[in-house]
């Protein structure tokens, strides 16, 4: 069974003038067929303005499509009947922690979800336990938000998300504000959810290094899927992604740099031991010789 | 003439049981025309201290000196100091209002009490320094991208005419080609103006490749303060207080475990490529 499937989701804002006359129609998700499967890691990059956050809004049912259909978990978004299963589905993380943490305590902010859907007490706090342990926050759960850094909020909020036990998780650039530890934190939480807990992860992004460990990478541009492929099909394409407002890895882009100086290093390296263990062999090569 | 910060401490909540301290015994001198990085982990102090510069936060003590005279003498010129240190605050374009972008670049101006003509030939000149194209200046700016939203509310800062601007992180949210672009128009800013620049970035390989110097802040203290080149060579220390090198460096330092012979100190990726085809 597939855990998302869009059918050529279209999407179409209305723009109007002041006095609400149409001006003009934006298409910001133009015709995207794509499939997700239950337990895939998908990353989805794009320049600012491609669609991914209004793609990302159609998962739990925040948008309906204009035309075509979205089904989460088999279930068609646009049937209304359908909503609360959804946003129970697919859980949303967003770029800012702050604006998406209301309890005073870490363990209330946390247990918020599951008290609004009814879930008896006992078994809330279990959820809130088992949510802080997954992103390695329980050792905070008395403290108050906000004395939290950046990186241990936005882990309390995929944990209050946790708690509400989606299959899916989908979160729209949630290091966007964070320093390189807390980045590195999110990351480390979100690859757990999917290794352990085989939680389906949409993962929406501007640091290309983030996608890395991905299944799949999408890349967006005006409303369609303009690359799809693992993470290293992806990023042996560097004119590519550069045309499309995108970079790769810096990794990515030194390997690309030494293979135009006439370095035989294979295309779409990405991590750091990749490279290393590459320039070795040549080395290695060149000296039998 | 430059900024000098003389044992500036500034403690939160001051005389309470809430009190924090978090400037400790600052002690900096910016030249004119330096284009700074300020990194630190969230947290650290970096906010704050920018806030201080244009006199929107008083030091608790110590004192501040622009261009040689003390701010926070009675009779210095708040108003002043204000136009010629230009703060441009994370997501900037939540401050756009105005109904065009041209408008909301000319408040600024206007606010100083300049004519109409200077106000917009100032206007003119600052959104043009960012790079935005002309047909978009009689747009709303709610309209645009996010990366040209942000553009217009630097714009609006530069058309102030500042010395001095200060950008807290002008990139986050953006796309890398968005990233870019900024950041090589505030270089440009620095390199045609003279304009000093203090950039708060969490992207060390953006600090890497377009500032002069970093200021490297922890717990309210300048933990570095030197070279991109040599603050980076202290990778691990950086590590430990929640930062990071550019990715560059880890491998450069990689090679160099596994015995290959490599200077480790390049920081961008021309300079790594460069110190790597020297093996071959």
């Amino acid at each position: 069974m597939k855990m998302i499937k869009t059918d050529k989701l279209t999407y179409e804002y209305i723009r109007r003038d002041d006095d609400g006359n149409v001006e003009g129609i934006t298409t910001a998700v133009d015709n995207v067929s794509l499939d997700v499967d239950a337990g895939e890691f998908i990353a989805i990059l794009g320049h600012n303005g491609s669609g991914k956050s209004t793609l990302a809004k159609h998962i739990n049912a925040i948008l309906n499509p204009t035309h075509g259909t979205v089904w989460v978990d088999g279930k068609d978004t646009s049937d209304e009947a359908n909503l609360w299963d959804i946003r129970q589905t697919a859980g949303m993380v967003f770029q800012n922690p702050d604006n998406q943490i209301i309890g005073q305590v870490v363990e209330e902010d946390v247990g918020f979800g599951p008290e609004n859907i009814g879930i008896p007490t006992r078994q809330i706090w279990e959820r809130v336990e088992e949510s802080l342990r997954a992103v390695g926050m329980y050792e905070y759960r008395k403290y108050s938000p906000n004395k939290l850094s950046g990186g241990q909020k936005q882990r309390v909020s995929i944990a209050g998300v946790l708690a509400m036990h989606p299959k899916c998780i989908v979160l729209d650039e949630p290091t966007a504000m964070l320093d390189p530890n807390g980045r590195k934190e999110v990351i480390r939480a979100v690859r757990a959810l999917n290794d352990v807990e085989k939680i389906t992860v949409v993962l929406i992004t501007h640091y290309m290094e983030e996608t890395i460990h991905a299944d799949r990478v999408f890349v967006m541009d005006r409303g369609k899927i303009a690359m799809e492929g693992a993470p290293r099909e992806v990023f042996s394409q560097v004119d590519k992604l550069k045309e499309l407002r995108l970079d790769v890895p810096q990794v990515t882009l030194l390997a690309y740099e030494l293979q135009k100086r006439g370095l035989q290093l294979p295309n779409g390296i990405l991590t750091v031991q990749e490279l290393t263990q590459e320039l070795s062999r040549i080395l290695a090569e060149r000296e039998r010789k | 003439m430059a900024i000098l910060l003389d044992h500036v401490n500034y403690i939160y909540n001051e005389d309470t049981p809430m009190a924090a301290h978090v400037l400790k015994d600052i002690c900096l001198e910016i030249p004119d025309g330096q284009f700074v990085g300020v990194i630190g982990h969230t947290g650290s102090g970096k906010s704050t201290l920018m806030q201080h510069f244009n006199g929107l936060l008083r030091a608790t003590s110590g004192h501040i000196y622009y261009n040689g005279e003390d701010i926070y003498k009675d009779d210095y010129d708040m108003k002043k100091l204000r136009s010629k240190v230009g703060l441009v605050f994370q997501y900037p374009e939540h401050q756009l209002f105005e109904i065009d972008v041209f408008s909301d670049v000319c408040f600024g101006p206007r606010n100083l009490g300049l004519d109409k003509r200077e106000t917009e030939l100032r206007a003119y000149d600052a959104l043009r320094r960012v790079g935005l194209e002309d047909e978009l200046f009689y747009q709303s700016p709610f309209d645009l991208s996010g990366g040209q939203k942000r553009r217009v509310a630097i714009a609006g800062v530069l058309a102030m005419k500042p010395d001095v601007l200060i950008l807290d992180e002008p990139t986050a949210g953006l796309d890398p080609k968005g990233r870019d672009e900024i950041l090589q128009q505030v270089k440009k800013l620095q390199t045609e103006t003279g304009m000093t620049i203090l950039l708060v970035s969490h992207s060390m390989e953006d600090v890497a490749e377009y500032v002069d110097r970093i200021l490297v802040m922890n717990r309210g203290s300048v933990l570095f303060d030197d070279t991109p080149r040599n603050v980076f060579a202290h990778y691990r220390e950086l590590e430990e207080v929640g930062l990071a090198a550019p990715q560059v460096t880890y491998i450069l330092n990689e090679l160099r475990n596994n015995g290959l012979d490599v200077d480790t100190s390049a920081i961008t990726t021309k300079e790594a490529a460069d110190e790597i085809m020297k093996l071959f």
